[in-house]
């Protein structure tokens, strides 16, 4: 249980691990505005184009990223078999019949198999892009990024530091909390408690006997954790901060592919129109 | 109070009194002076009151009765935050007191909230981690470490408040062996070469021979005072309140009821002259 590296962070000193993590957030937001924009496969192939240097440029491997996938892999089915039933259209896109099949509401076209796929590969891109992030970036720098881009919120009197803190806590303590979901899980093995038969009821019930300690326990250590914090002198204001996050040469760069990725997809957009 | 006793008494506790609601007093009319620059070790049995004793010095808690003076200033709520960076504590479960994931960013927590400026809190981090030994560690991720390091690291993260004193409130009970001999190593080096301070707080009698005074807890209050050597000398009473003599203090008594002459002595090469002595 030690080695777990919670999240899917993916150590490497590249490129993209290197820039501000508030730049990457502001990536990824442009990266999926820029999917939605697209509406043809042109525009998707140019996101996809910008992926694809993007994972080159992390040094993370290719089919560690395309494991990322798995996770939507059903959901992806789904979406795509939904859209080929509901989704009518009379456009063809090659040679045969429009509608091959129709019953009721449902009805299998050209249109409609063209649109899956579309939605599919939006989905596609959607996870990369997001996990390309996790991956690259640890979720303390992570947190860190967020704090810094939720500041001005302080301005409506929103506790942005305290939801900072709260954020880092939990991460710092989900290694404590899965050693400790072990040790009771054997603890109540010993004890002739059985978490791998019957069926899907019967073993959510057998985990109330893990629940109930972990989250007493995890009660008695937020108590502990803010005495020692108190000890520390922590009165949630008039902090400073030990660690800038600066904005770098790489940051700019990044920020030229996006803006340049936003206006290709949108000419793409507004010259070739929808699907072809 | 008069000024020449300013600089003399840490941390002064005057007739505190302290209960957790019901159920009686748990620190009862607790009188104790910490000398500047000492180690004091503060021995007890579970529930004799001496986790509260820490917390109180450090205004976690406020005492029902009586004052507690830090350095003669009484410990109030307009002076507390002056206070609690001059007297640091270190708690029990080492998880239950690292804020962030990363080493480095966990030191910086006391001086961040300080509100330093970034360049000292560096220098703090680089003294902090030195003066306990991690300085390899500054980059690590904290739930890798062993017991005795995760510790290290929360003594660290109070010394980077740089405080006069520091109170270990059984801050080596949850550790094996060889972290409990990590511990005192580092709390009684800062003692010797940083001046610190230094109240231990333990159910470990082994630990308390390096202090030059010690006295023990039952029922929150104070029953015995003392040097370490004084208070091992009445092991009966010490049974009386749950504890027991080190092992070298159990040798030496074995060694009398035998019927060897040796004297009450807590340094092993003394005890081992003695021995040889009779021996002979």
């Amino acid at each position: 249980m030690k080695a777990v590296a919670f999240g899917q962070y993916y150590p490497a000193n590249s490129f993209v691990h290197r820039l501000d993590p508030r730049m990457k957030l502001l990536f990824l937001v442009a990266f999926i505005v820029a999917i939605f924009v697209a509406n043809n496969f042109y525009g998707l192939a140019a996101c996809a184009a910008v992926l694809v240097f993007v994972i080159a440029f992390s040094r993370v491997p290719f089919l560690k990223v395309l494991s990322a996938v798995k996770g939507i892999f059903f959901l992806a089915i789904f979406t795509g078999a939904i859209n080929v039933l509901f989704h009518t259209g009379e456009k063809t896109y090659w040679a045969g019949p429009a509608v091959y099949w129709n019953w009721g509401i449902f009805c299998v076209s050209q249109e409609g198999i063209v649109f899956s796929v579309f939605l599919i590969l939006r989905l596609l891109l959607l996870v990369l892009c997001s996990s390309m992030l996790t991956y690259t970036t640890t979720p303390v720098s992570l947190t860190d990024g967020i704090e810094s881009i939720l500041t001005p919120l302080k301005w409506v009197k929103f506790p942005v530091h305290a939801l900072a803190l709260i954020m880092s806590i939990a991460l710092r303590m989900i290694p404590t909390l899965m050693e400790e979901t072990a040790r009771i899980k054997n603890a109540q093995t010993a004890r002739g408690a059985n978490f791998e038969s019957g069926n899907l009821f019967k073993r959510i019930g057998a985990f109330i006997p893990v629940l109930i300690p972990l989250l007493l326990s995890a009660f008695r250590r937020a108590d502990e954790l803010s005495d020692a914090m108190e000890a520390r002198c922590y009165k949630g204001e008039k902090r400073t901060k030990y660690k800038k996050l600066r904005f770098s040469w790489r940051d700019l760069v990044a920020f030229l592919v996006m803006a340049a990725m936003i206006a290709g997809v949108a000419l793409l957009r507004v010259y070739l129109g929808e699907i072809l | 109070m008069t000024v020449q006793e300013l600089p003399e008494n840490a941390i002064e506790m005057r007739n505190v009194s302290f209960s957790y609601g019901q159920g009686g007093f748990c620190i009862q009319g607790l009188n104790l002076e910490v000398k500047k620059g000492e180690f004091l070790a503060v021995l007890g049995h579970n529930g004799s009151g001496k986790s509260t004793l820490a917390r109180l010095a450090n205004g976690i808690l406020m005492p029902d009765k009586g004052e507690i003076s830090i350095f003669g200033q009484v410990l109030d709520d307009k002076h507390l935050y002056d206070l609690r960076s001059r007297v640091g504590v270190v708690f029990q479960n080492p998880d239950n007191q690292t804020v962030a994931s990363v080493v480095e960013d966990d030191v910086a927590f006391g001086a961040e909230n300080v509100g330093l400026d970034r360049e000292e809190i560096g220098r703090r981090i680089d003294f902090a981690l030195s003066a306990v030994g991690m300085q390899d560690y500054r980059y690590a991720t904290v739930s890798r470490l062993s017991g005795g390091q995760k510790q290290r690291i929360a003594i660290a993260g109070v010394l980077a408040l740089r405080p006069d004193v520091m109170i270990l409130d059984e801050s080596t009970a949850m550790l094996d062996p060889k972290g409990r001999r990590e511990i005192i190593d580092v709390v009684s080096r800062l003692n010797r070469e940083e001046g610190v301070t230094v109240v231990l707080i333990t159910h470990f009698v082994e630990e308390a021979l390096l202090a030059d005074r010690a006295v023990v807890m039952n029922r929150g209050e104070i029953v015995m005072r003392g040097t370490p050597a004084e208070i091992f000398s009445r092991g009966d009473e010490l049974l009386t309140y749950n504890l027991t003599l080190p092992r070298i203090g159990i040798i030496s008594k074995r060694l009398r009821e035998g019927g060897m002459s040796v004297g009450d002595t807590l340094d092993f090469e003394k005890l081992a002259e003695e021995i040889a002595r009779c021996v002979s």
